[in-house]
């Protein structure tokens, strides 16, 4: 089965080792896109069954777009996941109550990123 | 005359009731002969038949005792087997993992690298280097130096976590930072303790950024993110590749600049002198 997952970040390595470390999984193919705003236009344009962004990004940041993609319907279901170097109890809740599925912490290590996706996507 | 004759015919017909008499004996004595031997003919084949029966059953518990010994061996050997194979199993798991983190580190350091040497604009190299250095590494203060050659002096052209001017210019050999840099040796603080105060001269980690055995520069972390308690093995690494591909991927920029800035110069005098 495929899977197309978008990566949000304004790091262009950060996009790079996700899309790395995410494309380890079989039939997964991903889009980049640079900030919140970018983003939030990719998704809507495309298809995807999950979003990895980050929350400290120009023009508009990871929990305005979790919120933003929370409020509209069509993907009131989408699986969120939050990738950040904000590592504090309370970023994290606050990012999870605004309706992100997960919160992985910098520094990146692609078997957490594995984890998660596979979780969230249900592969096994 | 009569009588006479009926005696003899009475004595004829006893003669022959006698004669059957012995024969009929002699027929019950062959009988009971015959009847004799069978007994014995019986008698010995049930002893026979004893002997063969008794042998037989230990024969057949000798065979039934190898038999199990057999499979007491067999499974001795198929459970020394089963625990080889289970060692071996644990072995190949912990190689999978082994190789798992490998490749991860490998990708992480591929993809440094690639980035590292993906542009050749002084200000995009260093923007990636403190990607990385926060991405892969996780700090979170920290600054990149340059050596100035005519000054012998380390200046602050990059930095997270604090602003440039925090960092004031480092005398080469001087401190840690500058020590590093004049002897081209990695620093690591031998405990990380709690981050207090920030103090520019107190770097946990300086790497020096080297082209060879030639010092361009340093990088100096002062502080992780709160998530990551010390360095890992694949910092050490990443580390390394920085003290090689940073300097390079800086080195190149800073000449293609100035290279360009050149052309541009000349190609002004050019057009000024062909107008």
């Amino acid at each position: 089965m495929a899977y197309r997952i978008l990566i949000i970040d304004d790091s262009p390595t950060m996009r790079q080792l996700l899309s790395f470390a995410v494309k380890r999984l079989s039939g997964v193919e991903t889009v980049d896109a640079s900030d919140g705003v970018d983003g939030y236009k990719k998704l809507t344009n495309g298809k995807f069954d999950l979003v990895l962004a980050d929350i400290n990004m120009p023009v508009m940041d990871g929990l305005k777009l979790v919120s933003i993609i929370r409020g509209n319907p069509d993907y009131k279901d989408i699986p969120i996941v939050m990738v950040t170097t904000e590592g504090g109890k309370e970023d994290r809740e606050k990012a999870l109550s605004l309706g992100a599925n997960a919160y992985i912490t910098k520094p990146i290590q692609a078997t957490n990123v594995l984890s998660v996706v596979k979780e969230l996507l249900k592969i096994t | 005359m009569g009588d006479e004759k009926n005696i003899f015919s009475r004595a004829e017909e006893f003669m022959q009731l006698f004669k059957k008499g012995a024969d009929f004996t002699q027929e019950l004595l062959k009988e009971n002969e015959r009847l004799r031997f069978k007994v014995v003919q019986l008698e010995e084949e049930n002893r026979l038949a004893k002997v063969s029966g008794a042998s037989g059953s230990d024969k057949l518990a000798a065979e039934l005792n190898k038999k199990l010994q057999s499979l007491k061996e067999e499974m001795h050997k198929l459970t020394e087997r089963h625990r080889a194979v289970e060692a071996e199993n644990k072995d190949f798991a912990n190689r999978y993992l082994e190789i798992e983190y490998e490749n991860n580190n490998l990708a992480n350091l591929y993809v440094a690298s690639f980035q590292l040497h993906s542009t050749l604009d002084f200000k995009e190299v260093l923007q990636i280097i403190l990607e990385i250095i926060i991405n892969l590494i996780g700090a979170e203060t920290f600054g990149v130096l340059l050596l100035d050659e005519k000054t012998n002096e380390l200046t602050a052209v990059a930095t997270e976590g604090v602003d440039r001017e925090e960092i004031p210019l480092i005398k080469i050999g001087t401190g840690i930072i500058g020590n590093v840099a004049k002897s081209g040796e990695n620093y690591f603080v031998d405990e990380i303790k709690p981050f207090g105060k920030f103090d520019p001269q107190l770097p946990i980690v300086c790497i020096p950024l080297k082209i060879k055995e030639h010092v361009i520069g340093v990088v100096a972390i002062y502080k992780l993110l709160q998530q990551k308690p010390k360095f890992t093995e694949l910092d050490y690494e990443l580390f390394t590749l920085l003290a090689g591909h940073a300097a390079t991927a800086i080195f190149s920029s800073k000449l293609y600049s100035e290279s360009e800035r050149k052309l541009s110069t000349i190609q002004g005098f050019i057009n000024l002198l062909t107008k």
